[in-house]
This record gives structure tokens, sequence and C-alpha cells, in this order.
């Protein structure tokens, strides 16, 4: 008995303890955000100074700009490509299938700097100059994967019945996808999309080695300004994005929940 | 005039035939059931009449219309699922709803047509849950409005009720006749539950391994099966095996071996007309057999043997017995009515006398065969031990 609480306890505390490390560092970067001083020295009082900073900064304006449409446009086109290819790889007599799988999941496992290198050789190869298009490649390149493996396994607890009973009451194979599939593949499609966004949002290595000069994505500009040691428009930038991020995990709740009922 | 007429259909699935030469005709709104074991075709048979599997040879006709090879969405059939597969995103409303939306119906005669439908399944109140939020017996009932509010011409029920228990199951058979008289339409039932083909069909289609057996109203399988088959898949039988010695008028004398080397003999009407020295089986029921431990006043039409009880398993409504009689055993089914009421009751290992009438003997003009077709099942009763209290004398 009393051995079994004491390993619950202890368990408890080593969870509150990573808890803490997890969140301490967040929680000090979001009050520093609004301390009125250069560096990290102390509580200097209460400023939205950095913020308004933040929205007349011009290079930062463009570099979230920048960051957004790359995201928005991979996430677009590779949750596209993520559907397809999933409803392409549900037909199970397709021979090529084994082969494909294994190619969809090599990318997982590559570390990110030789995806971005060898990416960036491609581009130096082809003589394609680097910039938006570039960036949006690479970034289309790494998310496939992931879209593909959440959309199929959620395709993967599909019951197949259902299209025989939609087929049974009527329905050409057209309103079957629609009305049936579609919307059953629905949380695996948001799912995919929610990751293809942070993914791409997030990404650093292999921006870096396909950018190039003067396109420059949020963690790009974060990093050159870090290096030259100015981290306070960086606090108030990161506690923004902690707040956007948090919005869209409870909207993409919300929309699940009362759309699909799943 | 819109009966299903069924001809020569077979199917094939990677060279093991599933449905075997079937041929059958169901008539307007008639209440029709394939009854079956397990994997012998029936869920085949019903998924090529809705259109999901496409027969090897054969024709399916409702009416003169041939739809052998029309896609399930151009058929006036409906379908229950086994597993009801009602869709998990909409509400039991837009379930019900759906083949009417498909067909773009008018707003108004939607909601007009889902309220009766669900009120004919008494879902009237629940109808904007989720299917995840009520119990299997209202599914089933979903399951049902969403396929009788496409008005087909014929709905097909693929063992409905396998997945509900016990008490559910008695009463959703009411209720799917109650339906069924509710709405006029032919309904093709599968099952492998005898007692449900039974109570509920206007006829019933015996199955085995992909072809039927012999079809009839079920009180004409049940008392005068044609082959042995049927007579030991529904309800339960002795099977005792013979040769024809002598007919007179319009009896047989049949000669049957105990198994121990003796002989006797057994009276019986026939239904078709049997050779002398014609091997063949008898069919028995056990409810039909009289067990006493006093020997009955000898009567010309009655059939008389000796035996031992072997066996009595205690079964509520009434009690079951296994009597030797050589190497034979018959099961016997007693109902607890006494007669005489000193009468005490029958004991192990005690010698009692068999006795039923001629006409309850059946003939079915098939030979038990030991190692082939019908070795599934044996000609002696299935042997039930009940808890033996160990009689004086036995060891
Ligand atoms: N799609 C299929 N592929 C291969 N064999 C099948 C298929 N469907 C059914 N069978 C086989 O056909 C036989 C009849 O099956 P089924 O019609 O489901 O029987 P029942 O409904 O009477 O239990 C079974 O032996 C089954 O294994
Ligand atoms: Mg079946």
């Amino acid at each position: 008995m009393r051995a079994a609480k004491l390993y619950k306890s202890m368990n408890l505390s080593i969870f509150t303890l990573v808890m803490i490390f997890l969140y301490i560092p967040i929680l000090i970067l979001i009050i520093f955000s609004f301390n009125d001083a250069k560096i990290i020295v102390g509580w200097r009082g209460f400023t939205l100074k950095y913020y308004a900073q933040l929205f007349q900064n011009e290079t930062i304006k463009q570099a979230f700009w920048n960051t957004m449409l790359i995201a928005g446009l991979s996430t677009l086109i590779s949750t596209a490509i993520g559907i397809l290819t999933a409803l392409g790889l549900e037909n199970k007599s397709f021979s090529g299938r084994r082969g494909l799988m294994a190619l969809i999941y090599t990318p997982l496992v590559i570390p990110d700097i030789l995806m971005g290198v060898s990416l960036a050789l491609l581009f130096n190869f082809t003589r394609v100059n680097t910039g938006m298009i570039t960036v949006l490649i690479a970034h289309i390149t790494f998310c496939i994967s992931y879209t593909i493996i959440v959309v199929q396994s959620r395709l993967e607890g599909f019951d197949y019945s259902l299209v025989e009973a939609a087929m049974d009451l009527g329905a050409k194979p057209s309103a079957i996808f629609w009305k049936i599939k579609f919307p059953l593949m629905m949380p695996g499609i948001i799912a995919a999309a929610l990751l293809a966004f942070t993914l791409s949002i997030d990404d650093f290595i292999i921006t870096f080695f396909t950018s190039g000069r003067g396109f420059d994505t949020l963690p790009i500009y974060v990093e050159g300004t870090i290096r030259r040691g100015t981290i306070t428009t960086i606090n108030s930038l990161s506690t923004l994005m902690i707040g956007a991020t948090l919005l869209l995990v409870v909207l993409t709740k919300r929309i699940r929940g009362s759309l699909f009922n799943l | 005039m819109e009966d299903i007429r069924i001809e020569h259909l077979s199917k094939d699935f990677g060279g093991f035939t599933a449905v075997d030469d079937v041929s059958l005709e169901i008539r307007s709104g008639e209440l029709f059931s394939f009854l079956g074991p397990s994997g012998c075709g029936k869920t085949t048979l019903l998924r090529m009449i809705a259109g999901f599997e496409i027969p090897k040879t054969g024709r399916i006709l409702i009416g003169n219309q041939d739809i052998t090879e029309l896609p399930p969405y151009q058929r006036q059939v409906n379908t229950i699922f086994q597993n009801y597969s009602l869709f998990p995103h909409m509400t039991l409303f837009d379930n019900v709803a759906f083949g009417l939306r498909i067909k773009r119906t008018a707003k108004m005669e939607i909601i007009e047509k889902v309220r009766y439908m669900l009120s004919l399944v008494k879902m009237e109140d629940q109808s904007s849950k989720y299917p995840d939020q009520i119990s299997g017996g209202q599914k089933q009932r979903i399951a049902i409005a969403r396929a009788l509010i496409n008005d087909p011409k014929v709905l097909l029920l693929d063992e409905p009720l396998a997945a509900l228990d016990l008490k559910l199951r008695q009463h959703m058979l009411i209720e799917l006749m109650n339906i069924h008289d509710a709405v006029g339409i032919t309904f093709i039932y599968v099952t492998h539950d005898q007692g449900e083909a039974m109570s509920i069909s206007d006829r019933v289609a015996v199955m085995s391994r992909g072809q039927i057996i012999q079809q009839g109203p079920p009180d004409d399988i049940y008392e005068r099966p044609t082959s042995i088959f049927s007579a030991y898949f529904i309800g339960e039988t002795n099977l005792i095996s013979g040769e024809v010695t002598g007919i007179e008028d319009e009896y047989v004398q049949v000669k049957c071996d105990n198994g121990a080397g003796e002989f006797f003999e057994i009276d019986s009407t026939f239904h078709f007309h049997p050779n002398i020295g014609q091997k063949l089986t008898l069919s028995l029921r056990p409810e039909k057999i009289a067990v006493s431990r006093f020997k009955p006043r000898h009567q010309d039409d009655i059939n008389i043997l000796r035996g031992v009880i072997e066996d009595i398993l205690y079964l509520g409504s009434h009690t079951q017995y296994i009597v030797r009689v050589g190497k034979l055993k018959f099961r016997v089914f007693s109902q607890h009515k006494r007669v005489y009421f000193d009468e005490k009751a029958l004991d192990w290992e005690e010698s009692v006398w068999l006795f039923w009438h001629d006409t309850d003997t059946w003939l079915i003009a098939e030979e038990v065969d030991e190692n082939g077709r019908n070795q599934d099942f044996s000609t002696e009763a299935p042997y039930h031990r009940a808890l033996k209290r160990s009689s004086p004398g036995s060891e």
C-alpha cells in the first residue's frame, strides 16, 4: 500500500517537473514580452511598446506574410495531394503499393539538414532562382508524406459497408464520395492540414537552404535578429504566435465537433 | 405481378461456388426466408438481388424487368445490412432522409415522409440524435425506416436480428411482421436461425452448400421434409435407415436394423411411391413419440418399440429422454402432463415403451451416407449429458 502510494506521488512529481521545464520558458517569454527592457535583466515595468514596434517593422510584416503565404499554399497543395494519394493507395491490388509506401515513409526519418541540402543542390543544378517558389516547393515536399499518412490512417478504418448502404439507397458514385466518404475523411483531412500548416510555419532548416537571399520567413528572420542580439520584438512576436496557434487548435476542434459529429 | 423470379443463378468466388444454380419464385408481398447454416451462400444470394454481386450465370427479374446487371442504385430494392451501416456523421433524421435527398425530393415532402417513417418504427422523438447515441435495437429501426422510405418493391434483410439480445430479438421479430403487414411489400429475410424463419415467414427456402434443398411454407418443411438435410436442420429429429419390405394400401413396412443385429419393423404412410427393397431414411420428430413404462394397448396404426432410458434432460417446458433401442438412440420430448396422478417419474436405465402413430413416421427417399454427403449429421441423437444421478446397478 505504502509503496504504491509512494510510487504514485513520485510519478506525479516527475510529471510536474517535466511540465514546469516545458512551460516555464514559454511563460517567461510571454511575461518578458511586456517587460520594458531591451535585454532580460529583470522586471522593469509593463509596456506594449515592443508590440507596437512589431507592427511598424516592415521586415517583420513582410516575413510574416511570407510565412503565411508559404504555409497556406503548401498546406493547400500538400493536403490535396495527400487526399488523392491516400485514395489511390486504397486500391490494395495496385502492384507498386508497397514500394510507394516505403517512399512515402522515408522522408519522415531523413534529417531536415539532408533534405535542405539536397533540395538546395537540386535548385542550384537546375538553375532555378531561389526565392518564394523554391521555398514553396521545398515545403510541399516535406509536408506531403505527413498529409498522405494522416489521411490514409483515417481511410484505413473506413467502413466500406457505408458505401454499399449509400449505393443501396440510390446514390451514384459521385454522390457517395461527396456525401459519405469525403465527410467521413474530413477529420483526417483537417488533421493533415493542421499538421502541414504547423510544419511549414515552424520550418527553419529546409527554408534556410532553399530561400536564398531576400525571401525571409519568420523563423529565418528570428534567427537573423537573435544573431544580431535584439530579442525584444522576438518575445512579442513569439507570444502572438503562441496565441494564434492556440486559437487555431480550439477553432478546428469546434468545427469538427459541430460539423461532423466526429 | 411484381413477383421476383430467380433463374439458374450461380456465383463463384475464385473457383469456389457460393451459389449453385438457384431458381426461385417469390410472390409479391410475401415474407420469404433463406434459411441455412452459416456459409451456405444466403448473403451472396441476397447481395446478387441487391446488386452488390454480379452472378456468373442466371437472371433475376422483378415483374418483367431483368435487373441482373443493374447497379444497386437503379434497383427498386433496399437492404437492411447486418451491422445496420447507419451513416455516423448524420443525424437519424438525415439518415432516413438520405434516399429522398438523393432523388432531390421537395423539402416539405421529405419532412413529411421522414416523420411518417420514424413513427412507423416508433423513433419519432429521437430524430436529432446521432447513430452512436442510440441502442442496437433502435439502430435497427432506423435502418428499416431509411430503407422503406424509398418505396422499394423488395426489402432485403440480412440476419437483421443477429446482433440483438434474445428478448429484443423476439420483440423485433413481431415488430418486423407488423411492419411487413403495414407496408405490404415483399420482404426477403436471411437467417441461420430456424426458429426465426419458421415463425416469421410465409415461405422458406432451405439452403445448403449454395443450393436450395427445399422450399415451402414453414409447416410444410417441418412436417414434410424432402431431404435428410431439411429434416435435420429444421427442428430436431430422429433419423433411422431402413429398407422397404412391404406396401399395403397407403402403408409401407420398413425394416430397420437396430445396430445390434436385430431388426424391427416400422409402419409408415408415404407421399412418394417406394419400391420393395428400396433403402431409405425415416424421420421421426421427438415430440411425436410417446414414452411410457406401460405397454400401450395394441392398435393397428401404431408403432411400438421397447427401449431403455439412457439419459434424461430436464428442459423446463418439456423433458428430453434419450432412449436406447438396440444400438440406436431415440430422442423423445415429453411434455409435463401427467395422465395418472400417481405416476412416478421415469428413471435412468428404466425399460420403457416408445410408441407413435404410423402417419407420424416420415419417409425420405435418401440414404444416410456414412462417409459422403451427409456426414455432417449423425443418425444418432446428439447426446447431451444431464447431471446424472447414478442409479443403482450402473457403474
Ligand atoms: N467476397 C468473397 N470472396 C470469397 N469468398 C466469399 C466471398 N463472399 C462469400 N464468400 C464465400 O462464399 C460462401 C458463402 O458465403 P455467404 O453467402 O456469406 O454465406 P452465408 O451468408 O450463408 O453465411 C462462404 O464460404 C464464403 O466464404
Ligand atoms: Mg451471411
